[in-house]
């Protein structure tokens, strides 16, 4: 395919706007821990922009990209080499095969990133560096290459996932149930409250997240054109659809609607959104929107039932939202919307591709959760300090045990 | 000498400052605390999960004043602070024996 400059354009253009998302994050979750852990939550996703972007130089990009292998990627791009002007095989673009690599690399950035709303407030800084590193390199890679390369075997059974659905919602929100899992609750958790410190900061970094939201998805058709559009509008009106939905359904419950349901409900929705993007349009997006919204409400009560302590509803969120968007695109699919995608559930295309959309979320849950699960235990053996932070640095905060500062210094709390 | 202690709520604060300038108290010190009478705390929702909130913000202010002063300036503050709602506060006095201004070593009633 020719280089084309629009085209080169938007991509280098979402690159940043993606990239944009993982401090948006950081806010989002940050505004939602109390004030002594601030700083640990806002550093731990610094730190995964740092990691991730010299690890995807050095060897992840190459393992998700590059080989024709069906499970893992190959070495051919490891060490930047040939990074820049080749294109991973059977990957056509009309853009820079550069510019493929540094786009993909921002997903790579935010996928470990999203992982720390679970592990809030009580995970050594030490153990987040080794496991953001491991869980790049030995879950995210591979996923990756299944589901996104050309060579992957969930890509040539023809599961779909058009910006991340699979690879960075659901892959993210199962680790994240099995880090809390092996991590154990806070202390003090559920009996004491744990409210969020800073509403404010949390809707500053939703709204940043929207933002870059667009990247994400309109990004991912890889050019200037009417699918780039599609992926827009479709994104727009899930995330404001899975606003409403969660109000809906927040003030049904329990009385009030609240400005963290707005932000929860927007996200949930986008998160949703994030694999039907560029394959569903009409009003399939509202409906994608609303039912993310009103579902994603109901699972964050689930970690009450079960007793595990997903701090800020990384599971209830993004394993449910992907899980609810990777599943509806086997209903909502439409090849009148984009030819290279396939017919879903209502469109006449049959069970075919929710078949599909089922076994990748559930390949991707099983894998991502059992290596999630022995990087960690392994590290837990491993460190000198554990995996945890001891009682009394989670006492007097992360911010002040890991980092040696506060966040609010008038305040020294 | 009489320390008055009242503990008002926030909002209310210029309307106490005001009124116990309009009776010439000169100088009044206060602090950001947290507590619960009759009141009681109440409920906030985060994502579906209820805290109880025991202790509300309230201002405590603390002004000395010589014995003859005392009944006007619990007045004062008492009807500067009321809205008529559960919450306004209370305000109590206690004795002081003894007071010294810094500057100029002034003693008891030359210091207030």
């Amino acid at each position: 395919m020719e280089l084309d400059s629009g085209n080169t354009a938007w991509v280098l253009v979402s690159a940043a706007l993606v990239l944009f998302m993982t401090p948006g994050l950081a806010l989002f979750y940050g505004g939602m821990v109390r004030a002594k852990h601030v700083l640990a939550m806002l550093m731990q996703n610094f730190f995964a922009i740092g990691l991730v972007s010299v690890l995807w130089a050095a060897v992840a990009y190459s393992l998700a990209f590059g080989g024709t292998g069906r499970l893992v990627g190959n070495l051919d791009f490891a060490w930047m080499r040939d990074l820049a002007g080749t294109a991973p095989p059977g990957v056509s673009l009309s853009i820079p095969p550069g510019l493929y690599a540094a786009y993909q690399l921002m997903f790579a950035i935010i996928t470990p990133a999203l992982i720390t709303g679970a592990v809030a407030d009580r995970m050594r800084f030490g153990a987040w560096a080794w496991f953001c590193g491991l869980w790049l390199v030995i879950v995210y890679a591979p996923i990756a290459h299944w589901v996104f390369a050309p060579s992957g075997w969930l890509f040539r059974r023809g599961a779909l996932d058009f910006a991340g659905g699979t690879v960075v919602h659901v892959n993210a929100g199962i680790a994240a149930l099995a880090a809390v899992l092996v991590l154990g609750r806070r202390r003090g958790w559920p009996q004491t409250a744990m409210p969020p410190h800073s509403l404010p900061l949390t809707l500053l970094g939703t709204g940043i997240l929207w933002l870059g939201w667009f990247g994400f998805n309109a990004g991912s058709a890889l050019g200037a054109d009417a699918l780039a559009v599609q992926a827009l509008i479709n994104t727009q009106l899930a995330a404001a659809a899975g606003l409403l939905g969660w109000l809906a359904l927040e003030r049904l419950r329990s009385g009030h609607a609240t400005t963290l349901g707005a932000a929860s409900g927007a996200v949930a929705g986008l998160v949703a959104i994030t694999p039907c993007a560029g394959f569903v349009g009409g009003m399939a997006p509202i409906w994608i929107g609303l039912i993310a919204g009103a579902v994603c409400q109901a699972a964050v009560s689930l970690k009450y039932r079960f007793g595990y302590d997903d701090s800020l509803d990384v599971v209830g969120v993004h394993l449910v939202g992907g899980l609810v968007g990777s599943l509806l695109l086997g209903c909502f699919a439409d090849t009148a919307v984009n030819a290279g995608g396939r017919d879903g559930l209502f469109f006449g295309g049959g069970w075919g591709l929710l078949g599909e959309q089922t076994l990748a979320v559930a390949a991707t849950m099983v894998f991502s959760f059992v290596l999630t699960t022995v990087i960690l235990v392994v590290l837990r053996a491993v460190l000198p300090g554990g995996i945890r932070a001891g009682e009394e640095e989670e006492e007097v905060g992360l911010d002040l045990s890991q980092h040696s500062e506060v966040a609010y210094a008038a305040e020294r709390a | 000498m009489k320390l008055v202690t009242g503990i008002i709520k926030p909002f209310k604060l210029d309307e106490v400052k005001e009124a116990l300038r309009a009776v010439g108290v000169q100088g009044l010190t206060v602090s950001e605390v947290q507590g619960y009478g009759r009141q009681r705390g109440h409920t906030e929702v985060y994502r579906g999960a209820e805290y109880e909130i025991d202790f509300v913000p309230k201002l405590r202010v603390e002004v000395v004043v010589a014995d003859g002063d005392v009944t006007q300036v619990v007045e004062r503050i008492v009807d500067a602070a009321r809205t008529g709602k559960i919450g306004d506060g209370k305000v109590w006095v206690t004795d002081v024996e003894h007071v010294r201004r810094v500057r100029t070593g002034e003693v008891d009633a030359d210091a207030i």
